[in-house]
């Protein structure tokens, strides 16, 4: 019986599914089961299913758009119930992420959270146009191990020197890690303005939120 | 002082939409405008359209106005206007026969003449590139096309079209200035080249670039910059990029329909506020790579994209100005050539007015003065293409067949010292034999690459009377000085 829930988990986030995703979620919790399981053995399988053939080249953005909305979703209707616990999640680390103050372009920072989300990270997105001190905010709120911040114009992204220094202002750093990206972002400037990484793309920003956790 | 020879009256023609299938997605447009909405944050906007009828949500900032409304609003703008320049002899008339190419924009990096090493773009860049295309024919316009990111960000647009100024007598359009300070700045400065606030809307110098926000949305600033712009008579455009199976729909016609509602919501925004203000419609719409999401700016789709939105342009009966060149490609390679050829080939076919444009690369991020050079030659080889075949008696070469009859040749026939020049010859093909070619395996690139320093070190631009330089520096110190007493208003 479990096995099979954990089966139609599974396959609820091969097939982007978010409402039968939702659906087996609250099942579980009406059979007892303890979420963490539900999301370990059920849901996370799925995700691995998805990256994989991402990897390959058989699946492809959209769908893993929809498998990481399918899984958000579960794991939605199972937070009351972790909380209720006290289980925390098993996760790599804790991201807060956002495009920087000024700047709206959101498609590059959200496929970023999507890969860490899929990777075993809590990522926490504050959106685009985010003032310095709300990443701040938000880095104590949550106690982040990682700040990423995105910029995708050469007006704007002078606003990620300011966030590492609010970080700096408000004593995060060096505990939290900054990391950078977006259209302009070189590794140049990542070092110039006391980053701690900055990536290309969405697996290199993996790569090295891993590196970063030490994970 | 150089010269344009722009695209004229293409012989060629592609239909790639029927009349029937763009009164379909007109259709569909107007019921998008109308049920769902295009969300317009700025406040003076919402005053606007709340003002003439349309449904507005201060909470949501989202507009549905009725097809009426849209079509009315978009019958008062001019179909022909100019875009003119420092030199009126180098004004270009929007009038539907002309294709011309301006460079590519906002790049963030160049490609060093020297070193070949990619470094941070410059207000230097800005001015060396300004004085390299004054002196290129193909290059009808200035886009700004790298950042002067030695400047601060609060004025960079401005430093960056003094710049131009200074460097060229071409029509210069910006996609920079995304705040309503800074397009009073920019006003100001045009009215200064062009000698006043009327003349300035009888010859515009300067014209005004904008994106809209896909999915059917547009940014609050780059809407209130466009407005002060419009008011003054500039020429104003907005740029859809919604892409297929991303910010717009997978299919080709539904991504037509979203970016289509984008577009003309706004430009019908611009006539609601300042009616018979001269607008046009622009694109840049493309498929995402489905790896990884990237705007490809490349690919069948594209090219697609490049014919189509013409079809609708004029139906709009507004000049279109529209992303061709604008490779993928992280270098001036196969990948550019192709991409670069086929996109400018079908934006040239259907004659959308402006192309946007030569010289970058890396989905318009790097700036290379090889590409340029190498644009420009596929910029020519369209050129001559869309000449089309000439049949009469003189091209019929009749007496020049009969003279050289079976077995003989035509290489010293008076018809072929008439018309030999009219024979492409290309500057950057390599023709030369393999022996020549093994001896000096140098490329086309290597070459493109001369002439630009050539080009570079040897062209004078007619030079900006030095009264104006100044006025215009003063203008930009002024925003400089404003900024720093409020800088919340600084650009987004
Ligand atoms: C935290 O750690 C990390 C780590 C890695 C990170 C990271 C964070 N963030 C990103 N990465 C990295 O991983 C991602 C995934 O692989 C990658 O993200 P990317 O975002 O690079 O890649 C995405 C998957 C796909 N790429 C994109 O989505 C960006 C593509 C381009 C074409 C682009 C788009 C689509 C848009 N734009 Co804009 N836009 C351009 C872009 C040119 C380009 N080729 O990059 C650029 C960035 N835009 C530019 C401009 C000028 C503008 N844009 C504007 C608006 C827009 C749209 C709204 C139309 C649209 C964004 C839609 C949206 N919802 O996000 C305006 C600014 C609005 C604002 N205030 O932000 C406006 C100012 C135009 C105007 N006048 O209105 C240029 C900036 C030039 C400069 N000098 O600064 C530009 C380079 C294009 C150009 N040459 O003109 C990596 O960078």
């Amino acid at each position: 019986m479990t096995s099979e829930l954990f089966a139609a988990m599974r396959q609820s986030i091969v097939e982007g599914d978010a409402d039968r995703a939702e659906e087996l979620a609250a099942r579980a919790l009406g059979e007892g089961m303890d979420p963490l399981a539900a999301i370990d053995e059920g849901y996370v399988p799925g995700l691995r299913h998805v990256g994989d053939h991402f990897a390959i080249g058989e699946m492809f953005l959209p769908e893993m758009m929809l498998a990481a909305r399918a899984m958000k979703r579960a794991v939605a209707v199972l937070e009351p119930e972790m909380a209720r616990r006290a289980s925390r999640r098993r996760v790599l680390g804790r991201v807060v992420l956002g495009t920087v103050h000024g700047d709206i372009h959101e498609i590059g920072k959200n496929l970023v959270g999507m890969m860490l989300s899929a990777s075993g990270f809590e990522v926490h997105d504050l959106g685009v146009d985010v003032p310095f001190e709300r990443f701040v905010e938000k880095a104590r709120e949550v106690d982040a191990d990682i700040v990423g911040v995105s910029a995708l114009l050469t007006t704007t992204m002078v606003g990620q020197r300011s966030v590492v220094e609010a970080l700096r202002d408000a004593g995060l750093r060096p505990r939290v890690k900054v990391m950078v990206g977006g259209a302009p972002v070189t590794r140049g400037w990542a070092e110039e303005i006391g980053a701690d990484g900055y990536s290309e793309d969405a697996v290199g920003a993996v790569n090295l939120a891993r590196q970063l956790v030490g994970a | 002082m150089a010269g344009i020879d722009p695209i004229v009256d293409p012989r060629l023609r592609l239909e790639v939409l029927t009349a029937e299938e763009v009164r379909r997605i007109h259709a569909a447009t107007l019921d998008v405008i109308e049920s769902v909405g295009v969300r317009f944050p700025s406040p003076r906007a919402l005053d606007v359209w709340e003002a003439h009828g349309a449904s507005v949500d201060r909470q949501t900032m989202v507009v549905r106005a009725p097809g009426t409304l849209i079509e009315e609003a978009l019958r008062q703008a001019p179909p022909v206007y100019p875009l003119a320049a420092r030199d009126p002899a180098l004004d270009l008339p929007l009038d539907g026969r002309h294709v011309y190419a301006g460079t590519d924009g906002c790049g963030v990096e160049v490609i060093d003449l020297e070193t070949g090493e990619k470094r941070r773009s410059s207000l230097r860049d800005v001015e060396e590139i300004a004085r390299v295309c004054d002196a290129l024919e193909e290059v009808a316009f200035h886009w700004v096309p790298v950042s002067a990111q030695d400047r601060p960000p609060a004025s960079r647009s401005l430093h960056e079209l003094a710049a131009i100024w200074r460097n060229s007598t071409k029509h210069v359009q910006t996609e920079s200035v995304v705040t309503a300070r800074e397009a009073r700045a920019a006003v100001e400065m045009a009215r200064a080249i062009a000698g006043g606030a009327d003349e300035l809307r009888r010859r515009p110098v300067l014209s005004i670039m904008q994106c809209t926000t896909s999915p059917l949305a547009q940014d609050g600033g780059s809407l209130e910059a466009a407005l002060v712009a419009a008011e003054a008579g500039l020429p104003v455009g907005f740029m859809t990029m919604a892409s297929c199976a991303f910010t717009g729909p997978a299919t080709v016609a539904g991504s037509l329909v979203v970016g289509n509602a984008e577009v003309v919501s706004a430009l019908a925004l611009m006539e609601l506020a300042a009616p018979g203000a001269p607008v046009y419609y622009a694109a840049a719409q493309t498929a995402i790579d489905l790896r990884n999401g990237a705007y490809t700016g490349g690919g069948p789709e594209d090219f697609l994209f490049g014919a189509a939105t013409n079809a609708l342009a004029d139906f709009y009966n507004v000049p279109l100005s529209m992303g061709s060149f604008a490779t993928g490609a992280k270098e001036p390679d196969w990948q550019a050539g192709i991409e670069n050829s086929l996109s400018t080939f079908m934006a040239s076919a259907v004659v959308s007015d402006m192309l946007l444009g030569v010289g970058l690369l890396y989905g318009s991020r790097i700036w290379s003065y090889e590409q340029l050079l190498m644009d420009c030659e596929i910029y020519a080889i369209v050129r001559s293409m869309l000449r089309g075949i000439r049949v009469d008696d003189e091209s019929l070469a009749m007496d020049a067949i009969r003279d050289a009859g079976p077995g003989g040749d035509y290489l010293t026939q008076p018809h072929t010292q008439r018309h030999m020049r009219e024979l492409f010859r290309p500057r950057f093909l390599d023709r030369r034999s393999y022996g020549a070619w093994e001896t000096e395996p140098d490329r086309p690139r290597d070459w493109a690459r001369r002439r630009a320093k050539e080009l570079l070190a040897g062209h004078r631009p007619e030079p900006l009377d030095p009264g104006l330089e100044a006025e215009l520096a003063g203008i930009v110190v002024a925003v400089e000085v404003e900024a720093e007493r409020s800088p919340e208003s600084a650009p987004a």
